[in-house]
């Protein structure tokens, strides 16, 4: 029912916008990757595997790599544990206040991340707020150095921010349950937990599957909790690539890890 | 409906739980509000000496405001360009078929997924390789087309609630599309139309990932905070981080009534994140 011209109207604009300003700038950093630089600092544009090829062979890549995948697997662990149980509660048990309940975990989504991994590097600092409890009760005596500047604050930070992100996906797949299977199961004799474990889990999996990626992939590409809280035991993959295209200046080889 | 099963007290154990998980979600956040009328600093326990001298200091640092007026500028921009395209995407997603269209949302939507690290290092080199000093403008370029991808998948929810009847109805009638699209289309899209924007006035406010890469020598807000980050922390970013979170929060819910009005159904659960999703399996 469209005609030719509105097709074309609603379809190029957009189309040479991405094109422009996402495929391309996505395209070159790519082949980034397979160039290299000279001594006197300007990027060379002789196509190799070079930047491929250090990264196999240097074994403090592979090792931050190994780090940033643990802290990133540690992330998703946590944000599921804490994530799943309570999308469970808002879309069983929240009854009434399932709206407001909702939104109050939508609010700290959006509010700014930076604001959140600060309030982070005050909490868990050597005179924070939680050093400054743990000695008001006498728990400790003198501040508890390894709070913050370790993979432990990066984790606590990450997990904080991305909760909300996991949560959002499963809740939506349990969402889509029908009701009625769930009471079939209870009809048909099954207690809350086999219930649970038979009928609920089983279906919100494809939930779980996108909640998990989102936190594994975005804390893997995170860059400013590590810069903030990580100190230098916290260093991830990405602030490897941040320190090759600033100080470093070796583009190709930070083009190389990206991918 | 709600029988059986629903209508079931929640275990104990289970609401406790879920009580925890909002505590750790909220903890930080009131944590930094209360700091931020804390005279003697950012830590130690209990606060002490109750004073809005930080808020105060926060009003009169010229840089900050500058900072701040930058942001706005961008963000401003910003809209205006995520609507501009988002528009047209979501419409061309909706009523079109054109070869690679899957590819298309696949790559409108990619910021929303990808970490902001690869946007912001992309569209780092293609300024580098035209030659484009850095600058508020490629951070607004950035801004705006990061978020073309909220833009759409806000219109588009919108335009799957729209009655398409009305649009035929002005066909039938005599009225070209382009009549159509003004009259009919765009009023009906309203809603949809300020919720993105708000949103997406929110997002850019708040971004640093992609403005790290492309700024130029005017700070935007939040880098500002990042570079008095790195120099030492003082409760007056507890108070301009306070005042972040109040309006971001007033969006925010600005931009939820806004949503649920627009739908009648409750299904509005987790709004962007399985739209990107759907995007990418599609």
């Amino acid at each position: 029912m469209y005609s030719r011209a509105y097709k074309t109207a609603v379809t190029i604009p957009p189309l040479l916008w991405v094109t422009v300003f996402l495929l391309v700038p996505y395209a070159i950093l790519f082949c980034y990757s397979f160039w290299s630089v000279s001594s006197a600092q300007t990027i060379l544009h002789n196509w190799n595997l070079q930047n491929y090829l250090q990264l196999a062979r240097n074994p403090i890549y592979a090792q931050v790599l190994f780090r940033s995948m643990r802290i990133a697997a540690s992330v998703t662990v946590l944000a599921l544990l804490l994530g799943y149980p309570l999308a469970y509660y808002l879309s069983f048990h929240a009854a009434k206040r399932k709206d407001l309940l909702y939104q109050l975990v939508i609010i700290p989504l959006w509010a700014s991340y930076l604001v959140r991994g600060y309030a982070w590097k005050t909490i868990l600092g050597s005179d924070g707020v939680l050093n400054g409890f743990l000695q008001y009760l006498h728990i400790t005596h003198r501040p508890v150095e390894f709070f913050l500047y370790s993979p432990f604050a990066v984790i606590i930070t990450l997990t904080h921010i991305y909760t909300p992100f996991t949560l959002l996906p499963i809740y939506a797949s349990l969402e889509h349950i029908p009701r009625n299977l769930v009471e079939a199961s209870h009809d048909l004799g099954a207690s809350p937990w086999s219930t649970f474990r038979r009928v609920i889990l089983p279906l919100s999996l494809p939930g779980v599957l996108a909640g998990a990626t989102f936190a594994f992939v975005l804390s893997l590409g995170d860059f400013l909790a590590p810069l903030l809280v990580g100190g230098p035991s916290g260093i991830m993959i990405s602030n490897v690539v941040v320190s090759l295209f600033g100080a470093a200046y070796n583009w190709p080889l930070g083009a190389a890890i990206s991918f | 409906m709600r029988t059986g099963f629903q209508s079931r007290r929640a275990p104990f154990l289970l609401s406790v739980y879920a009580f925890l998980v909002y505590a750790f979600l909220y903890f930080p956040i009131i944590v930094l509000v209360v700091y931020s009328f804390n005279g003697s600093g950012v830590g130690g326990f209990p606060p002490a000496h109750w004073t809005i001298d930080w808020y105060r200091q926060l009003f009169m640092d010229a840089a900050l405001w500058d900072a701040v007026l930058n942001s706005v500028m961008v963000a401003a921009v910003a809209v205006a360009i995520a609507l501009g395209l988002g528009l047209p995407a979501a419409l061309a997603l909706d009523r079109t078929d054109f070869p690679g269209k899957a590819l298309f949302r696949r790559l409108v939507l990619l910021p929303l997924i990808l970490p902001g690290i690869i946007t912001g290092l992309s569209l780092l080199m293609l300024f580098v390789a035209v030659g484009m000093k850095l600058s508020l403008v490629t951070i607004t370029l950035g801004h705006g087309t990061a978020l073309i991808s909220v833009a759409t998948t806000e219109i588009f929810a919108g335009l799957q609630k729209l009655e398409r009847a009305q649009e035929e109805a002005s066909l039938d009638l005599g009225a070209n599309h382009w009549r159509t699209f003004w009259r009919v289309t765009l009023p009906n899209l309203r809603v949809s139309l300020i919720a993105a924007g708000l949103l997406i006035f929110t997002l850019s406010l708040d971004e640093i990932a992609v403005s790290f890469f492309l700024l130029g020598r005017a700070n935007t807000l939040p880098l500002e905070i990042w570079s008095r980050l790195r120099r030492g922390i003082t409760p007056e970013i507890n108070a301009i981080s306070t005042l972040i979170l109040v309006f971001s929060i007033g969006m925010i819910l600005l931009w939820y009534r806004l949503r649920t009005r627009l739908q009648h159904t409750d299904e509005s659960a987790a709004p962007l994140v399985p739209a990107a999703i759907e995007g990418e399996s599609a």
